[in-house]
């Protein structure tokens, strides 16, 4: 599957509060933006996969969305799997065209938590909560107590994380959160569900985006400059509750990156720059130790000294990622993995040629992994 | 029932659940064991997740564990812990295997604690119900 599909365009909305707007009309703003991007008639888009908004569920989403969008597509569907849904839905898309059920795919996210409604939030706490177990918070926080137990890893080494987000997201003028943070103020920010803080944290916004796909060989044809392969995708479900997972500092990463890597014929050491998903600071640096960036266990010491940062040796979420740009689950990493790919980004790793993503649901219950070469 | 009271948190009984938390009203920790394939489980469920058979029997657990992890609230999330800040909630690890969401009590310092410190169960009632929570051993 190597280089048979390319993204050829992408598009978003405003990131932040975006009063008395549906995720319907965020969705069809972001596709409009996506589809102009790459040149692409609406009426040519057969295939429709769009992530359940978190926001609120709703059935037969995805049928709303094309009669919104006015089109009919041949296949499509509204997906759930969290945060993985994105990078899993673009591997479900290159599928489909490359098994001939769709020639144009377009993929798409809307959520609008910020100003909206929380529907989803709202739910009955699980029977748990009468031991004080709410939140998505304190099961990353839980996963984090046994990483920092089992190797060491400290508060400073999370905190390097949220450093390094905002200092990019600061430099993103679509940023929704435009403030640098230093690891002194780190330190101070307020305790959520120790170990973490509010700055371990990722933002609540309302927002879309949308990544119009479709065979390399449809690009070639059509000539387009900015169309970006994709080398590798995969997937991979660690499923279990954090209560039940046998080992809590590991997941099925490994599995999605290993399959990822495998397709593209690439190893971590081929990989220029990474958007790693960081709903907690704790994701991107198990997720590093996963994807073999380092070892298991050394997460903590590898993204420390600027590492991940704008000039070190493995760049992650340059445009500021979950913890900075947006806290929308997944797909603006996506599309900033494309824009490094295009040399378009606004914190551009120069001379990039390959990118890892990785997406990720529930409190690591899902993962998903894409990598994208130059345009 | 007042929604910010702890009673409002009750576990929602069912066929499945009734007998575990009966039995800790009795105080009797119990888990679930495979009849087929000797796995042991918790919460509760109607089939093995080893090997998927409906063929199980509830058994006592010893009341010996460790701690895998543990997380230290500083923000409550309902009405009803806003007065216990901070409070801790960890996932623990019974000798017979099944796991489970608790609370350590008996200690002052909640950030003193360590991962696969041994701890023992002491069940104590809690909105009418009688919940299973353990100790430093």
């Amino acid at each position: 599957m190597r280089e048979k599909t390319v993204i050829a365009g992408i598009g978003h909305t405003a990131f932040g509060k975006l009063a008395g707007r549906s995720t319907l009309s965020l969705n069809v703003e972001a596709i409009r933006k996506a589809l102009a991007d790459a040149g692409v008639d609406k009426g040519e888009v057969d295939g429709l996969f769009v992530k359940c908004p978190t926001s609120k569920f709703e059935m037969m989403y995805a049928q709303k969305l094309a009669e919104s969008l006015g089109i009919v597509p041949r296949i499509g569907g509204a997906w759930d799997q969290g945060g993985a849904t994105n990078a899993s839905m673009i591997g479900y898309a290159a599928m489909a065209i490359e098994a001939g059920q769709c020639e144009i795919a377009v993929i798409a996210l809307a959520d609008n938590p910020a100003t909206g409604t929380r529907q989803a939030y709202d739910k009955a706490w699980g029977e748990d909560s009468i031991f004080g177990w709410f939140g998505t918070p304190a099961g990353y926080a839980m996963i984090a107590r046994r990483h920092m137990g089992e190797y060491g890893t400290t508060s400073d080494q999370l905190g390097a994380i949220a450093v390094a987000c905002r200092k990019h997201g600061a430099l993103n003028p679509h940023a929704q959160l435009r403030k640098p943070l230093s690891l002194e103020q780190y330190r101070e920010s307020r305790l959520i569900a120790a170990p973490l803080r509010r700055d371990d944290c990722c933002l609540v916004s309302d927002g879309a985006a949308a990544v119009v796909m479709m065979s390399a060989q449809r690009a070639r044809q059509l000539n387009l400059k900015n169309a970006v392969p994709i080398l590798g995708f995969g997937q991979g479900q660690t499923s279990w509750e954090v209560a039940q997972r046998v080992e809590l500092t590991t997941t099925a990463a490994e599995k999605s990156a290993h399959t990822a890597f495998k397709m593209a014929g690439l190893t971590p050491k081929d990989i220029d720059v990474a958007q790693l998903y960081d709903c907690f600071t704790i994701a991107p640096l198990m997720t590093l130790e996963a994807y073999g960036f380092c070892p298991r266990g050394k997460g903590g010491q590898f993204v420390q000294g600027g590492r991940i940062e704008m000039g070190g040796e493995l760049p992650i979420n340059t445009s500021g990622g979950l913890l900075s740009e947006t806290g929308m689950p997944g797909l603006q990493l996506v599309l900033e993995g494309v824009r490094q790919m295009r040399g378009q980004a606004v914190n551009q790793v120069k001379g990039a040629r390959t990118c890892a993503i990785s997406n990720q649901g529930g409190i690591m219950h899902t993962h998903s992994t894409l990598i994208l070469g130059q345009a | 029932m007042d929604e910010n009271s702890i009673e409002s948190l009750a576990p929602e009984r069912d066929a499945i659940n009734t007998p575990y938390w009966d039995n800790l009203a009795q105080g009797r920790l119990t888990y679930q064991c495979c009849n087929a394939c000797h796995k042991a489980w918790l919460p509760p469920r109607s089939e093995c997740p080893g090997c998927l058979s409906d063929d199980w029997a509830w058994k006592d657990a010893s009341g010996r564990a460790k701690l895998i992890s543990w997380v230290v609230y500083h923000i409550a999330h309902h009405k009803a812990f806003e007065n216990r800040l901070p409070y801790n909630v960890a996932v623990v690890e019974l000798a017979e295997g099944p796991r489970l969401i608790s609370n350590v009590v008996g200690i002052e310092d909640h950030e003193g604690l360590v991962i696969d410190q041994p701890l023992q169960l002491r069940i104590e009632n809690e909105g009418g119900v009688a919940l299973p929570r353990f100790v430093p051993a």
